[in-house]
């Protein structure tokens, strides 16, 4: 018996070591992702700017970009422009919604660059002492437009018409931002929604409105580009008074080697740059 | 006693996924704020989605029990082409990821569904009405019934219902006095989580009710969007449902260990004893 229990206990040793030693494969493999080529990345190994790259580039290594769902067409467009720019960078993108990457960044994930749909957002992370005050760059804005179902059945030309009782109209909720800009049209035109439906993202309203389950949706001028033949857009003068500012900015990082913030202020200033507007404006997104 | 009997890793690695469990739980209940609780929880848009969560749970429940019995009698008193099949579809939703379920629900009870235009035609429009929140969650809580029900069923066996029906009982009476009672408990266990079930409901009713105060937002709506804002609100409500959830779990627990299964279990023994049973049987199939 004694015998039998001590080969237990040595076997569950063995299989702690082998639990453990998974774990440090997995984590070693984690580390290495995205860049079996360039072996010069590496953890410690990270090269500054102007020393010892191979490519014409001076910048090297990766860069995490968290963006909100509303920029992953152009951002991950923007990404490939930036790699094929700079051959030894490797950009990885986050797209959900401002205030999920923004609670995932308060939690420690290891973002580089935030770019956020709204400024408040942004001022959640700038109070929070994780981004510069002063480093935040507006790069784009975006305004509100209606989207209906091909066909319009509903027969909706204006934002006032919205208000028709018999029309099925879904927005986002208030504490939303795409529902915090429709909100403020609200105020300044009078025009009271009666909405079917306050949803909490833009997704959600447009996938109403493309079912054909409602007969109209406000979302922004970008979703209705995005989206194609699946809805129609309607703009309405009265979007003008909300225009929602798209800042990004450098996430500030305790540990970061001074390459990997090269990289992430390089990111920041192509996507606000030239470049970055010849990939926005044709989405639908304004400048600034 | 019993535990020397399993190795001792095994009971380690239990204790991690026990930890795997609880701990996450522990980490929310950590973040309460518990000065700003009682009025996080109470404030009116609160009330409403917790008001709308139990009405709309209790309403998908009674429904479950409507189209689950009958479903589960069928499936285990009966044999037909195509039943394991049949099983296998009507368990589906168990493994659906909720938002799936809810755009198969919008292509069906949709505006433009196979359906909706027929529920259209005589004026019954159900897009972002309470009656979809409690259809998807009708939808998702259905086989949580079925399943527990129709395994009871089958661990019960057909002896007293052959009985009972020599005796002259019509099929009817038998189902009322002598399959029902001795299913009772598992048809309680079973309510009871798809109660749990409707009340945790989110993709599906998202994806096809909508989400507004009162109407179609129910507590998981609720969270999720009180969380854009208020994230203090956000975990004070999840509090709130994980209460929720621990005490329907433990009344499903007391209803599984409730008297009537042991009163049956005492039963079928004694039917076993007697040997006469096994020719009715041969003569009713």
């Amino acid at each position: 018996m004694h015998g039998r229990r001590a080969e237990t206990a040595r076997r569950g040793a063995l299989l702690v070591a082998i639990a453990a030693t998974a774990a440090l494969l997995a984590g070693c493999a984690g580390g290495a992702s995205g860049s079996p080529a360039d072996p010069a990345d590496a953890p410690g190994t990270a090269t500054s700017p102007g020393t010892a790259a191979p490519d014409t580039s001076t910048l090297d290594g990766s860069v995490t970009v968290f963006a909100a769902a509303s920029l992953k067409g152009t951002f991950t467009e923007l990404a490939t422009r930036f790699e094929a720019e700079h051959p030894g960078v490797d950009v990885e993108l986050n797209f959900a919604g401002s205030s999920d990457l923004v609670t995932q960044i308060t939690e420690g994930a290891p973002a580089d660059v935030f770019a956020s749909a709204d400024e408040k957002n942004m001022t959640t992370l700038t109070d929070a002492g994780l981004i510069d005050p002063a480093a935040p760059v507006d790069f784009a804005t975006n305004v509100l437009e209606i989207a209906v179902p091909p066909g319009n059945p509903a027969g909706i030309t204006s934002f006032a018409d919205l208000a028709n009782p018999a029309a099925k109209v879904v927005v986002c909720a208030p504490q939303v931002p795409c529902g915090a800009a429709t909100a403020s049209v609200e105020q300044t035109t009078g025009v009271d929604i009666p909405a079917v439906s306050e949803e909490s993202s833009v997704t959600d309203v447009l996938g109403k409105v493309t079912s054909g389950e409602a007969d109209a949706g406000l979302v922004y001028v970008t979703d209705i580009a995005a989206a194609g033949d699946a809805v129609q857009g309607i703009a309405f003068p009265e979007s003008a008074n909300a225009v929602n500012t798209y800042p990004v900015a450098v996430v500030d990082h305790a540990g970061r080697l001074d390459g990997a913030t090269a990289v992430a202020r390089a990111f920041v200033d192509f996507v606000a740059g030239a470049s970055g507007r010849a990939v926005l404006s044709p989405a639908g997104f304004g400048a600034p | 006693m019993s535990y020397r009997s399993l190795p001792r890793w095994l009971i380690v690695v239990a204790i991690v996924g026990a930890a795997f469990v609880v701990l996450p739980l522990a980490g929310m209940v950590l973040r309460v704020d518990w000065a700003n609780f009682l009025p996080l929880i109470t404030s009116e848009s609160s009330l409403d989605a917790l008001g709308l969560s139990l009405r709309t749970s209790l309403a998908a429940t009674a429904l479950c029990i409507v189209l689950g019995v009958p479903m589960a009698l069928v499936l285990a008193r009966t044999r037909f082409w195509g039943q394991k099949v049949l099983r296998s579809l009507v368990l589906l939703p168990l493994v659906l990821p909720p938002v799936v379920g809810g755009l198969a629900l919008l292509s069906t009870f949709g505006r433009r569904g196979l359906l909706g235009q027929t529920f259209d035609a005589f004026g019954i429009q159900l897009a972002f009405s309470t009656t979809a929140v409690v259809l998807a969650q009708t939808f998702v809580a259905l086989p949580f019934l079925v399943l527990s029900l129709e395994g009871a069923l089958r661990t019960v066996g057909t002896r007293y219902e052959a009985v009972g029906a020599t005796l002259g009982a019509s099929p009817s009476t038998v189902l009322r006095r002598i399959t029902l009672p001795l299913v009772l408990p598992a048809l309680l266990s079973g309510a009871v989580l798809s109660f749990a079930r409707a009340l945790g409901e989110f993709g599906a009713t998202l994806t096809f009710a909508g989400s507004l105060q009162g109407t179609t937002r129910t507590l998981p709506l609720e969270i999720y969007l009180q969380r854009e804002t208020d994230p203090d609100a956000a975990v004070a409500l999840s509090l709130v449902l994980v209460v929720v959830a621990i005490v329907v779990v433990a009344v499903a627990h007391q209803a599984g260990e409730a008297s009537p299964l042991r009163r049956g279990r005492r039963l079928v023994p004694d039917a076993q004893d007697s040997a006469d049973i096994r020719p009715v049987e041969r003569r009713q199939s």
